[in-house]
């Protein structure tokens, strides 16, 4: 039986995935800084909001504090608010260079860390505190790595076939990861299990104002050119082949992309270490939420990213307290199970 | 405008081999496989740039073209298949607009509208690709390279995992449109049918090109695919139709 002419008349139904982008995206966007206010006010001695929403207005306006709070401003304003916005630019940073891995492998299983970026950091971090160096002269070392390493993988997998690149990543990985064992021998006792722990699980202790610039720079700034490439992200998801027929050179995009997410990812990880699963995880869910097109993945995956991360960074400080966990180990605990989750619904 | 192959060679897979489609007609490429049909698509849909020779659309090099201005001229739907994202049929279809601008003016959406319509996917639109039957999908697939808006048209198999009634459709369609079409086929009755002209590729060299009645003949297809068939009239079309046996039949 033919449907009834007033059934078939019915225009398509509404774009139920477009509304609720939107509504994701504003929600998120509320949300934040209401989660970076109650993260600055939250660790061992606890700030009320308030009184943090007055701590943070009075240092961004130049206002003036009573004597007898400077301690309480300073924990907020010196140490925590700057953890807050690292937790935050990376969590916003691995989202979104995690969308541009998995676009430019073609795997949707690809985190920024394939490239071997975040064990050449350790290693070459590692080499810099045996070399004498401290401080920031460590991150800059973890940085060379990092770009380092993804260099090495892109002259041997000889090209940027997806495939080869994927698994000369992990080949380079392990070999750095074997070179980053036989450094951590040399290093002095006591320093082992911290400078361990803090490069393969990653975590914000290590913040502060010095290096927030430089990292929202990169972070944001490549947010920016992923914006810009969307639309060519989109048709290079479509084939090699099909994207040079829609006028889009892959390869050039590919070197791009690549040249991109070796740079964010290694100044990511030169400042927090590597933080696992959120680049791998945080993309899908954003695809959950709001389907493939990147003009919105790469909106919703960076905001909710470092919503995410923000909440990771308030669960390692508070869970173990006094003690901290490593960032990477919230992001793993939570991140497996979704990971197997995701895995399962691809059957 | 007329597209036309110009003595291209591509290393050893396709040899110097020159073609014409003229504008609003209809040309197949047939050939055993690893005859270069491909290749030679490819170098159009400037997928490969050929070693030597030109490709020329009009009086426009295309070879020489940027990719994007070639790709407001020339559409291809190939034959890759892997994983797509879990694109919206009309998300999908919209990425044909990327040579053309930011695909959000009103022209764009009408292009879109007109290429899901003409590929009968327009009831899709919403529908998740990765949800759709093979059949389904190599017609997204098509509405994708129709709302590039081309003048020249170029499908490798096109008709692979199509169902009769879809093959037929999708032939009739490129029959009745205006473009300018090179097409690669396995099926020489369905080539006889819808293409203007055939043109017979072996080890990369054309070996015969003319309109189906000319070039599919009993010694062509014996000498190229090394297949006996015997050439019939269409009683209603009267085009050129193959019937083959079976190797060892008797005859």
């Amino acid at each position: 039986m033919p449907p009834p002419a007033a059934l078939a008349a019915v225009p398509a139904p509404p774009r139920s995935r477009r509304g609720s982008h939107t509504l994701a995206v504003l929600a998120l966007a509320a949300l934040l800084p209401v989660a970076v206010i109650l993260a600055v006010g939250l660790g061992s001695a606890a700030i009320p909001p308030a009184d943090t929403a007055g701590y943070l207005w009075a240092a961004l306006t130049g206002g003036t504090i009573d004597a007898d709070e400077v301690t309480r401003y300073q924990i907020v304003w010196r140490i925590r608010m700057p953890r807050v916005l690292l937790a935050a630019l990376v969590g916003a940073g691995l989202a979104a260079a995690g969308v541009a891995m998995q676009a430019l492998v073609r795997n949707p299983l690809a985190d920024p860390y394939i490239l071997g970026v975040s064990s050449g950091a350790s290693v070459g971090a590692v080499a810099a505190g045996l070399l004498g160096a401290g401080g920031l002269a460590v991150t800059g070392g973890a940085f060379a790595g990092a770009v380092g390493a993804a260099v090495v993988v892109y002259l041997a997998a000889a090209g940027l076939a997806p495939l080869r690149l994927v698994l000369t990543g992990v080949a380079i990985s392990v070999g750095l990861q074997a070179v980053m064992s036989v450094l951590v021998y040399l290093l002095p006792d006591g320093e082992t299990t911290g400078t361990i722990l803090f490069w393969t699980m990653g975590g914000f202790g290590a913040a502060s104002w010095d290096v927030i610039p430089v990292v929202a720079v990169v972070v944001l700034g490549g947010i920016g050119v992923l914006h810009r490439l969307r639309r060519d992200l989109d048709v290079l998801s479509l084939g090699d082949e099909t994207a040079g027929a829609l006028g889009v050179d892959a390869r050039g995009l590919r070197l791009g992309l690549f040249a991109l997410t070796a740079l964010m990812t290694g100044a990511m990880v030169a400042v927090s270490g590597a933080i696992g699963f959120a680049g791998l995880v945080i993309p899908h869910v954003a695809r959950l939420l709001t389907g493939a097109v990147h003009a919105r993945v790469l909106v919703l995956a960076p905001l909710l990213g470092a919503a995410f991360m923000v909440l990771v960074d308030v669960a390692a400080r508070t869970l173990a307290a006094p003690r901290e966990l490593p960032a990477g180990v919230i992001t793993a605990l939570v991140g497996v199970p979704l990971f197997l989750a995701l895995m399962h619904r691809r059957r | 405008m007329d597209l036309r192959l110009d003595g291209i060679s591509v290393g050893a897979i396709v040899r110097d081999l020159s073609l014409r489609v003229p504008a609003g007609r209809i040309v197949g490429l047939v050939g055993p496989n690893g005859s270069g049909k491909t290749t030679a698509l490819r170098c159009v849909y400037r997928a490969l740039r050929p070693t030597t020779g030109t490709v020329w659309l009009g009086d426009a090099d295309l070879t020489a073209m940027r990719p994007r201005r070639s790709a407001r001229h020339v559409a291809a739907l190939t034959q890759e298949s892997h994983d797509i994202p879990d694109f919206t049929v009309a998300e999908l279809v919209a990425l044909g607009r990327a040579p053309h601008g930011d695909g959000r003016s009103t022209k764009d959406g009408e292009a879109c509208a007109a290429a899901m319509a003409e590929a009968d996917v327009a009831h899709l639109a919403d529908r998740h690709v990765n949800g759709l039957s093979g059949g389904e999908r190599q017609r997204v697939l098509l509405a994708r390279a129709l709302a590039q808006e081309p003048e020249v048209l170029v499908l490798d198999e096109p008709t692979n995992h199509l169902d009769l009634r879809h093959q037929i459709a999708l032939l009739s369609l490129l029959r009745n449109g205006k473009r300018t079409v090179l097409l690669v086929l396995h099926d020489l009755n369905l080539a006889a049918a819808a293409c203007d002209r055939v043109a017979v590729l072996r080890d990369g060299a054309l070996v015969a090109s003319g309109t189906p009645a000319e070039v599919l003949t009993t010694e062509l297809v014996r000498e190229v695919f090394g297949v006996e068939a015997v050439v019939v009239a269409h009683p209603v079309t009267g085009g050129p139709h193959l019937l083959y046996s079976l190797e060892g039949d008797p005859s």
